[in-house]
């Protein structure tokens, strides 16, 4: 048509100069090399690369994967639990759970993180009952450490789990439920032989939509886990803002994209090949 | 879904009804307790209900300010992404050039872009320009990762639109404008109207891309808010905190009231049915 090229010319301009060309940046950017003063010298270098595997940074990463993957587990099965529960309740109810689990969705990401600071904060409730029943605390390490960053990733990616997951069991039929409660099955192995093979594909695509925005995350680990706790998202940030050394930030953006990449490509895979057989 | 399946559902075990309150609970009882406190007030040993720490914020010309940042980022990258994002979700359903399925590449990519990933590479790209910072470096983030979000909403519209209505007004001798102007924008308006809206909530509560590329001084309601929580909590903070809640739930209840909402929502859920 005539009018689909004007139509899209806009939309083509703002992302390949707002999108395409920052991220093409990037990855110039990491083989490059920091100059003396914080600057960039643009010679063909894999020095970054180097240090992106080196073992202090590669702890790092394998301390964000380890965070997002057991996020990513707890949110999978309690996602299938709720949804489970909630798809069984009777359908005039339904609606009302699927809000009260969606409402994290609707408030901002700062003010949850800020809830939950305040929450274990001087005032709040936590410390109270710490004081009521003279358990000794150190309030430092109380207001930000590696469980609160666990609990503020669980609270705000849960959703993300239980919505796809409720959409299976919509789907879901019932009657294998029934009939394997006929041949005996106790709730557990209905759960574990019945259930999660059947979703097994809604399972996976919860679990990656947990694991894949944990991995990049910055905001949670950066307000409730204080210095400790570093991840991915919080390297590449000091890297790009305090140390200034953009080409190690920018390698170490390229290659969570790439693993980013490289999980999507397994799965996409994966599943051509169970769609096949 | 037929009634008589729904008869044949049985119940969860009820762990699964236990789990499921568990996590609500645990889930809320943190902002439920923010929520409250904000109303609090410690004279002594004795909490006290005051609305004093809503009377301080609704006086704070500073948040005023922030406030006013918020509103015109939100409306002005709203608005460009929505008249944008319209016109290419119209261009990809059409089809008929050449670089439509780069488009769609790229508006994919910006939905699974992890947020730090595109703030820094924008910031750097911004500094590499030497463009200065400030709101309108702003709204340009904003514009592209709404773009993709109203190219989705749109399209999911498109696609379940009936196309004989086009292929009849074009039999009728309808020219191209005339029939995007006359056929096809009335037909999507309420996907438009409900991009819109999600764009605008987007954009408000957006902290870290804005957090990144705003420039000094020019900061938005929630980096406001986050760089003072940074200093120290407040009952202040919590009042700000309520009140921005309470912002934007009523703007969703609005957004999800209006029928136009729904429509899009079911227009959504089809293409999921048929994978």
């Amino acid at each position: 048509m005539k009018l689909s090229r004007p139509l899209a010319s806009p939309a083509l301009a703002w992302l390949s100069f707002f999108l395409l060309g920052p991220l093409l940046m990037v990855v110039i950017l990491s083989f490059s090399t920091r100059g003396v003063y914080g600057g960039i010298e643009w010679t063909l270098s894999f020095a970054s690369y180097e240090r992106v595997f080196s073992v202090r940074t590669a702890q790092v990463l394998w301390q964000s994967f380890l965070l997002a993957f057991s996020t990513a587990v707890v949110c999978s099965v309690l996602g299938l639990l709720c949804a489970w529960y909630m798809t069984t309740v009777s359908s005039k109810w339904r609606p009302w759970l699927l809000g009260m689990i969606a409402l994290p969705f609707l408030t901002n990401l700062v003010i949850r993180v800020y809830a939950i600071k305040h929450f274990v904060g001087v005032n709040g409730p936590v410390q109270f009952f710490l004081r009521a029943f003279e358990i000794p605390y150190d309030p430092f390490s109380l207001t930000a450490n590696s469980w609160l960053v666990w609990y503020g990733l669980i609270s705000t990616y849960l959703p993300f789990a239980v919505l796809p997951l409720y959409g299976a069991f919509e789907k879901f039929d019932f009657q294998l439920v029934e009939a394997a409660k006929d041949l005996g099955a106790g709730s557990w192995s209905l759960l574990v032989k019945v259930i999660a093979p059947a979703l097994s594909a809604p399972l996976a695509g919860a679990f990656f939509l947990v694991f894949i925005p944990c991995l990049g995350e910055y905001v949670i680990p950066d307000l409730l886990g204080g210095a400790k706790t570093m991840l991915w998202g919080n390297l590449i940030t000091e890297q790009f803002l305090k140390a200034r050394d953009w080409p190690m930030g920018a390698a170490l953006a390229v290659t969570l994209l790439g693993c980013f990449a490289l999980i999507l490509g397994v799965r996409s895979l994966l599943l051509a090949r169970r769609h096949r057989e | 879904m037929s009634d008589r399946s729904e008869h044949l559902r049985p119940k969860a075990p009820w762990f699964a009804g236990v789990v499921f309150t568990l996590v609500v609970v645990v889930l809320h009882l943190p902002l439920l307790f923010l929520f409250a406190s904000s109303f609090f007030e410690r004279i002594g040993e004795t909490w006290v209900f005051t609305l004093r720490w809503f009377q301080e914020v609704l006086a704070d010309q500073a948040l005023a300010a922030a406030f006013l940042n918020s509103l015109i980022v939100a409306v002005t990258s709203s608005t460009l992404a929505t008249v944008i994002g319209t016109g290419a979700a119209v261009a990809l359903h059409r089809g008929g050039f050449r670089w439509g399925p780069f488009l769609r590449a790229l508006s994919l990519t910006s939905l699974v872009l992890p947020e730090i990933v595109f703030a820094l590479a924008l910031l750097s790209w911004f500094f590499l320009l030497k463009v200065t910072l400030g709101l309108h470096s702003v709204i340009a983030a904003h514009v592209t990762f709404i773009l993709s979000y109203v190219i989705l909403i749109v399209s999911a519209r498109l696609s379940t639109m009936d196309s004989s209505v086009e292929d009849a007004a074009r039999d009728l001798g309808a020219g191209e404008w005339k029939l995007l102007w006359r056929v096809t924008l009335p037909s999507i308006w309420p996907s438009v109207g409900a991009a819109f809206m999600l764009g605008f909530l987007l954009s408000f509560d957006d902290f870290l891309i804005t957090f990144f590329v705003n420039g000094a001084g020019q900061d938005t309601l929630p980096v406001k808010l986050y760089t003072s929580m940074k200093i120290g909590l407040t009952p202040k903070l919590n009042a700000l905190a309520t009140l921005m809640c309470a912002v934007s739930a009523l703007l969703l209840i609005f957004a999800f009231r209006s029928s136009s909402f729904r429509d899009v929502l079911k227009a959504g859920e089809e293409p999921g049915d048929q994978r």
